[in-house]
C-alpha cells in the first residue's frame, strides 16, 4: 500500500484549501524556478528516467513523447494540449486534479510546456464540467496574478494557459480530434502520419498529454525521478490514481502504486468485494474501452499496463470497474456498445456502420432473440471494425464486444436457448429495461 | 527517390507520393470511395487499405505517404502488398459495411451502370448478406433545382462536402450530426449558392446525388456518347453530350487539365433541355407584319430580293455569340464577295482589333497558368460569373497563398479574398505610371465589364500601358489576358470578322445603317426597326422575333464545328444528334443561300470550307494547341492614346442563367434564374 508521504495528490478529496495558498502549502509551485533551470533536457531526461507512462490510457514513455518535439522553435510556435476531456466510461480522476488539486496541474503544464519550447498550454476541459472548469480557471487567475504564470512570470518563461471548454463529445478526448475541435471544426480524428508534434494545434508542434500525467510531473522532478521510479514493478513505475466503480462495498476514487494486487485495492480502499470474494464475476480494469476480464483471472493480478495486456486487457485510464456475480454481462457490453455508437463521430465506415450493428445484434442477444452462429458473427464484425479505422474509438467499441465473447461466450448461449425454449415467457425486453439495468 | 516493394517487386518513387498513386503506378487497382484527386484527403471510406509489411493494422494508401514507410530492419525497401487475403478480408469488411445500410435499390436508381459502388461491391465485396437488423433511412434535403437528393443512398465519403468548400468556394454543404446519424446536408434547406454544383452529381460515387433534369430518364448503357466542346462561355470545357436518338439528355465534363480540370459549370451541364425546346425546325419569312412558314426556296428568294434591290454597302452581317469559325468565315466570304464591308463579330460592342495582333484580344498567359501567377489584378470581370471554372481555377491559386488579388470593377463576392481598388478607369489610370511590380508572374484578367463598351478601346489602351508599366507582359511572361464571355469571339476576331474601313460596325448596323442585315444568332443585340433582318439560328429568341426571314440552324451539339476559346485555343465540336426538321447546318444554310444570291461559295464539302479556312487562318488547324501570340500587339494598343470615360465598369453578366437563346429556352435554367435574381417571387409563392 501507497505511504502517505509518497502521494502526489494530497488533496484529492478536497479535504484542504484548494486555493494558490492551500496547494503551496502541500508543495505546489515549489522550486518551479528550479525546475526550469534545469533546461529541456534536464527536464525531459528526468522524466524519462522516471519512467513515467501516459495516464490517459495508452501508456505511452512521456519523456519520449516530449522529446519528440522539434528542438528549436522555427516559424510555428510550439504548443501544449492538456487533455481533460475525461469522458471515458468509469474514469473520474482528473475530474478530482481539476475540481481539488488544479495548481499541480497548472504547474505541471508550465514545466512540461517548457520542456518542449511551447509558450501556449490550452487544457480541454469536458462540456459537462462545468464546476470543473470554474475551478481551474479561479487557479489559473490565481497564477497569472501570483505571477505564476503569463508574461513576465517569476519564472522566466513566457506562458499562457488557455481553458477551452469542449462541448461533450467523447471523441473529442481523442487527440487530433481534440485539435479540430480547439481549432473550431468539427471534432473529428485526423489522419496519421503526420503526427501533431510536427503539425498540431494549427499547425505547429504540439503534444496532447493527459490531465494527470502533466500534473504528476513538478512533483516526480521534485522528489527525483529515482523515488518515482522505485515505486511499482520494472516499466510501470510510480503511483496512479484507480477510480473503483461497481459492486464493491465503497467505490472510491485513489492514489496507489502501480502493480497493487487487485484483491489488495478492493480490501484496503473500497471496504472489499460486495457479498465476498466468491461474488465477484468479472472486473473491466482500465475504462469501457478495455476487454472485461474474468474474476479467476483478475483476482491476484497485479494492476499495472504489462500485467493486464498480458490478460489481453488494459489499465488504460485505471477505471476498474468491478461485477459481481448478480451482473448481466450481455446487458452490460450491449450498453456500451450503445455508448459507442452514440459516440463514434460518422467519419470512418466500419466504425460508423459498424457499432451501430453489433449494438443491434447485443440488444437482441440480451434477450436471446438471436442465434448461437451470430455469435461469431459478432466476432467478425468486431474485428472487421478493429484496426480499420483512423482513430483508435473503431478498436476501443470492438474490444469489450470480444472481451464478452471470449469469456461470456456462455452466457450469451444461455439466453439463447433460453428464449428460443420459450421465446414468449415474459414479453420483450425492452432498450430502457437495458439501459436501466446496466446503470 | 525512395524504394519501395510492391507485391514483391521493387519500385523507384517520386518523394511525396501516396501508397495508392505508387501501387497504380506498379500497375495493382486499389479502390477507393472519398479519395479524389483534385479534392482533399479525407481517408475516411477506408476502401483503399493495403497491408504494409510490419505495421500493426492496414493502412490507408490514399493518405499515407511513402517516406513515411519505415524501411525493414536490415535497411531492406518497405514492403506493401494489394493482393494478400489480409487485405481482401479488409476490403471485404469495408465493404459490408458500407453496404449494410445501402438500400440496394439499384433498379430505381439513376446511377445504376455507373456506380462505385456497384463496380467495387462487384470487385471486392462478398456475395452474401449477414445484416438482418433494420436499415437506416436518411430523409432527403433539398439543397436546390439542381441536384436531387436520396441521402439513404450516401456513403459519407464527403467528396461533395469537401468539393463545395474548396473547390466551390462556398461552405453551404456539411455534415450534421455524427456517428450513423451523420447527414450531409445544407441544413438550412435551401439551394446552393454556387455555379458549379452540378459537379457533386459526377463526385457522387453512388446514387446519393443525382441529375434532377436527368431523373429516370435513360440507362448510361443507352446513350450515345459524343466527346464535344461546350459553348456557354469563352473557356471551352470539354463535354461529352449523352444522347439517345435525337434527344440530348445529360452532358458531363471531360477531363482537360488545361482548361476546365475535370468541372463544368451548372450552365454548361444542364442547358440540355433548352436544346430540345423552342427550336427553329422550319424556315419563316414574314408576310403582312406575321411570321408564317416556309419553304427553303421561298426563304431564300425573299433575301435575294432584298439584296438585289439594294447596294453593297447597305447590306451586313452580324455574327452572334454561339457561332462555330466555319460559318463565320463563309459568312465572311459572302459579304465579300457581295462587296460589303459591313461585317462584325463584337455584338458584344467591344473594340478588339485584329489588326493589332492575337496578343490584345487573348488570355495569353493560358487558364492553366493561373496557378503559376504570383499576382492578380481583375479589371472589369466577375470571373464568377463569366467563366466559372476559371474562377474555380484562381480560387485554387488563391487558396495555395501568396497570391494578391484585387480588383478594379462591381465588387461581387468571387469565392475568394480580394482587394478593391476602385471601380472606373481612374483606378486603373494610376497603374499607367506605375513602378514595376516586385511580382515576377504578375497577370491581369480583362473582362466584359471593361472593354465592351462605347470608350472600351481606350480603357483596353490604359490596361496595356499599365501592364506594360508593371511588368504584367515581360521577357517569359504574359499576363495580359482578355477573359471573354462569347464562344464565338476569338475565332471570330481571328479570322477577321470586323468592319472595312468604310464598313459599320455591329451597334451601327443595329441602328439601321444598312437595310439588309444578316444575323447570325446574334441575340443578344437588338436591331432597331428599318433594317430587312434575315437571322440564322436555331432558337426562336429575341433574333427571331425581330426577323424578317429565318433560317433554321443547328445547334452546338448539332454540328461539327472549331471554336476558339479566349487562350486562343481552337477546338472542334462533335456532332452529337441532328437538327429538328428542316434545320440544317450553319455553313450548309450560307453555302446554299450563296448559290441563289449569284455568289456560290467556292466550296461544297465542309472539309473543302476548313482548308480554305486554314489557309487564312493557319493557326485554327492546329487543334487543342495555342499558336502563340506576339507581344508586339500589347505594345501596339498602348500606344492608342483616348481618354475613357468615368462611368464605373459594370458586370456584363446579370443573369448567369440567362446569356444565351439555347439558356433561355431551357427549363432548368429559368428555374434556377428565378431562384437565385426573383427570390421576392419565390418568398411570396
Amino acid at each position: 500500500m501507497l505511504a502517505d508521504k509518497d502521494r502526489i495528490f494530497t488533496n484529492l478529496y478536497g479535504l484542504h484549501d484548494i486555493g494558490l495558498k492551500g496547494a503551496m502549502m502541500r508543495g505546489a509551485w515549489d522550486g518551479t524556478k528550479k525546475m526550469i533551470e534545469m533546461g529541456r533536457d534536464g527536464i525531459i531526461n528526468e522524466i524519462k528516467a522516471s519512467g513515467l507512462r501516459g495516464r490517459g490510457g495508452a501508456g505511452f514513455p512521456t519523456g519520449l513523447k516530449w522529446s519528440f518535439m522539434p528542438r528549436e522553435i522555427g516559424e510555428r510556435p510550439h504548443y501544449l494540449v492538456v487533455n481533460a476531456d475525461e469522458s471515458e466510461p468509469g474514469t473520474c480522476k482528473d475530474r478530482e486534479i481539476l475540481r481539488h488539486d488544479p495548481h499541480l496541474l497548472i504547474e505541471g503544464a508550465l514545466v512540461a510546456g517548457f520542456s518542449m519550447g511551447a509558450h501556449v498550454a490550452v487544457i480541454y476541459v469536458r462540456g459537462e464540467f462545468i464546476r470543473e472548469r470554474e475551478a481551474l480557471e479561479r487557479a489559473v487567475a490565481e497564477a497569472y496574478e501570483a505571477k505564476l504564470i503569463g508574461k513576465n512570470n517569476k519564472h522566466g518563461w513566457d506562458f499562457d494557459v488557455i481553458v477551452h471548454h469542449g462541448a461533450g463529445a467523447y471523441i473529442c478526448g481523442e487527440e487530433t480530434a481534440m485539435l479540430e475541435s480547439i481549432e473550431g471544426k468539427k471534432g473529428q480524428p485526423r489522419m496519421k502520419p503526420p503526427f501533431p508534434a510536427n503539425v498540431g494545434l494549427y499547425g505547429a508542434p504540439t503534444t496532447v498529454n493527459n490531465v494527470e500525467s502533466i500534473a504528476v510531473t513538478p512533483t516526480i522532478i521534485r522528489r527525483g525521478a529515482a523515488w518515482f521510479d522505485a515505486l511499482g514493478p520494472e516499466r510501470n513505475s510510480g503511483t496512479k490514481l484507480f477510480c473503483i466503480s461497481g459492486h464493491v462495498n465503497n467505490p472510491c476514487n485513489v492514489e496507489e502504486e502501480m502493480g497493487i494486487p487487485f484483491r489488495e485495492l478492493i480490501d484496503k480502499h473500497c471496504g472489499g468485494m460486495r457479498g465476498g470474494w466468491d461474488n465477484l464475476k468479472a472486473v473491466i480494469p482500465g475504462g469501457s474501452s478495455v476487454r472485461c476480464v474474468p474474476a479467476d483471472q483478475i483476482i491476484d493480478t497485479p494492476m499495472c499496463f504489462d500485467t493486464l495486456m498480458a490478460l489481453k486487457s488494459g489499465l488504460g485510464t485505471a477505471a476498474v470497474i468491478v461485477m459481481d456475480q448478480s451482473t448481466d454481462m450481455v446487458k452490460i457490453i450491449a450498453r456500451l456498445a450503445h455508448f459507442y455508437k452514440h459516440e463514434s463521430c460518422g467519419q470512418c465506415t466500419p466504425c460508423r456502420e459498424g457499432t451501430g450493428w453489433m449494438w443491434r445484434i447485443l440488444m437482441r442477444m440480451s434477450e436471446g432473440r438471436a442465434e448461437k452462429r451470430e455469435i461469431d458473427m459478432l466476432l467478425d464484425v468486431s474485428k472487421q471494425i478493429e484496426g480499420h479505422t483512423i482513430c483508435a474509438l473503431g478498436d476501443a467499441a470492438a474490444w469489450p464486444v470480444q472481451g464478452l465473447i471470449t469469456h461470456f461466450r456462455h452466457e450469451i448461449e444461455a439466453k439463447i436457448d433460453a428464449y428460443a425454449a420459450n421465446p414468449d415467457k415474459d414479453g420483450e425486453v425492452t432498450e430502457k429495461m437495458v439501459m436501466e439495468a446496466a446503470e | 527517390m525512395p524504394k519501395v516493394k510492391i507485391d514483391g517487386k521493387e519500385y523507384d518513387v517520386a518523394d511525396g507520393t501516396t501508397i495508392m498513386h505508387a501501387c497504380e503506378d506498379a500497375g495493382a487497382e486499389i479502390p477507393r470511395f472519398c479519395y479524389h484527386d483534385r479534392l482533399s484527403i479525407a481517408g475516411n471510406c477506408r476502401m483503399c487499405l493495403v497491408e504494409v509489411k510490419g505495421a500493426p493494422k492496414p493502412q490507408a494508401s490514399c493518405a499515407m505517404s511513402v517516406n513515411d514507410l519505415r524501411p525493414g530492419p536490415n535497411g531492406e525497401p518497405p514492403e506493401i502488398f494489394t493482393n494478400t487475403p489480409y487485405v481482401k478480408k479488409a476490403r471485404e469488411g469495408v465493404m459490408e459495411f458500407m453496404l449494410i445500410n445501402h438500400p440496394l435499390d439499384c433498379p430505381i436508381c439513376d446511377q445504376g451502370g455507373e456506380c462505385d459502388l456497384q463496380d467495387q461491391a462487384v470487385g471486392y465485396g462478398i456475395s452474401k448478406n449477414r445484416f438482418h437488423e433494420d436499415k437506416r433511412a436518411v430523409e432527403d434535403p433539398y439543397i436546390g433545382p439542381l441536384v436531387k437528393t436520396m441521402m439513404t443512398r450516401c456513403i459519407k465519403c464527403t467528396r461533395c462536402v469537401r468539393f463545395t468548400t474548396e473547390v466551390g468556394g462556398v461552405e453551404e454543404l456539411g455534415a450534421t450530426g455524427r456517428g450513423e446519424d451523420i447527414e450531409i446536408t445544407t441544413y438550412l434547406q435551401a439551394a446552393m449558392h454556387s455555379e458549379l454544383q452540378g459537379n457533386v452529381i459526377d463526385l457522387c460515387p453512388v446514387g446519393a446525388l443525382t441529375s434532377a433534369a436527368y431523373e429516370f430518364k435513360a440507362r448510361p448503357w443507352e446513350l450515345r456518347k459524343t466527346e464535344t466542346i461546350d459553348v456557354m462561355d469563352a473557356l471551352g470545357s470539354n463535354i461529352r453530350v449523352d444522347a439517345r436518338g435525337r434527344e440530348v439528355l445529360r452532358i458531363v465534363p471531360r477531363t482537360n487539365d488545361a482548361i476546365n480540370e475535370e468541372w463544368i459549370s451548372d450552365k454548361s451541364r444542364f442547358i440540355w433541355d433548352g436544346l430540345n425546346a423552342r427550336r427553329l425546325d422550319r424556315p419563316y419569312v414574314r408576310k403582312d407584319g406575321k411570321l408564317v412558314e416556309a419553304s427553303w426556296d421561298e426563304a431564300f428568294a425573299a433575301i435575294t430580293d432584298k439584296v438585289k434591290a439594294t447596294t453593297p454597302e447597305k447590306i451586313g452581317a452580324i455574327a452572334g455569340d454561339l457561332a462555330g469559325a466555319e460559318e463565320m468565315f463563309a459568312l465572311k466570304t459572302l459579304m465579300e464577295s457581295l462587296g460589303s464591308q459591313n461585317i462584325d463579330c463584337r455584338v458584344d460592342g467591344s473594340q478588339f482589333d485584329p489588326a493589332q495582333g492575337r496578343a490584345s484580344y487573348l488570355f495569353n498567359s493560358s487558364i492553366a497558368d493561373i496557378e503559376e501567377a504570383d499576382m492578380l489584378m481583375i479589371i472589369g470581370s466577375n470571373p464568377r460569373l463569366e467563366a466559372p471554372v476559371l474562377n474555380a481555377r484562381i480560387r485554387k491559386r488563391s487558396l495555395a497563398g501568396n497570391f494578391p488579388i484585387a480588383l478594379i470593377g462591381e465588387a461581387a463576392d468571387l469565392t475568394y479574398d480580394y482587394l478593391h481598388l476602385g471601380d472606373d478607369a481612374e483606378a486603373l489610370e494610376k497603374f499607367v505610371t506605375h513602378k514595376r511590380a516586385k511580382a515576377k508572374k504578375p497577370m491581369f484578367i480583362i473582362g466584359p465589364g471593361a472593354f465592351a463598351r462605347k470608350d472600351g478601346g481606350a480603357i483596353l489602351a490604359m490596361a496595356a500601358r499599365a501592364a506594360l508599366a508593371l511588368g504584367v507582359v515581360n521577357e517569359d511572361w504574359n499576363g495580359f489576358n482578355i477573359l471573354h464571355s462569347a464562344a464565338a469571339r476569338v475565332a471570330g476576331l481571328d479570322l477577321g470578322l470586323v468592319p472595312g474601313d468604310e464598313g459599320s460596325d455591329a451597334i451601327e448596323m443595329t441602328k439601321g445603317s444598312v437595310d439588309v442585315l444578316f444575323n447570325l444568332g446574334a441575340d443578344e443585340l437588338t436591331i432597331k426597326d428599318g433594317p430587312f433582318v434575315i437571322y440564322q439560328g436555331s432558337h426562336g429568341d429575341r433574333g427571331a422575333h425581330r426577323a424578317d426571314v429565318i433560317l433554321p440552324a443547328a445547334t452546338y451539339t448539332e454540328k461539327s464545328a472549331i471554336y476558339v476559346n479566349t487562350e486562343g485555343r481552337p477546338q472542334m465540336t462533335t456532332k452529337a444528334s441532328f437538327p429538328p426538321g428542316d434545320a440544317k447546318e450553319d455553313w450548309a444554310i450560307l453555302r446554299a443561300l450563296s448559290d441563289k444570291l449569284g455568289k456560290a461559295l467556292l466550296f461544297d464539302t465542309i472539309e473543302q470550307l476548313r482548308a480554305k479556312m486554314f489557309e487564312a487562318a493557319p493557326h485554327l488547324a492546329e487543334l487543342g494547341a495555342i499558336a502563340p501570340a506576339d507581344t508586339a500587339g500589347i505594345e501596339t494598343l498602348a500606344k492608342r492614346k483616348r481618354k475613357p470615360r468615368k462611368a464605373p465598369f459594370e458586370n456584363s453578366i446579370n443573369d448567369f442563367y440567362m446569356t444565351n437563346p439555347i439558356a433561355r429556352a431551357s427549363k432548368v435554367m429559368n428555374t434556377c434564374s428565378d431562384l437565385r435574381y426573383n427570390a421576392v417571387k419565390q418568398a411570396a409563392e
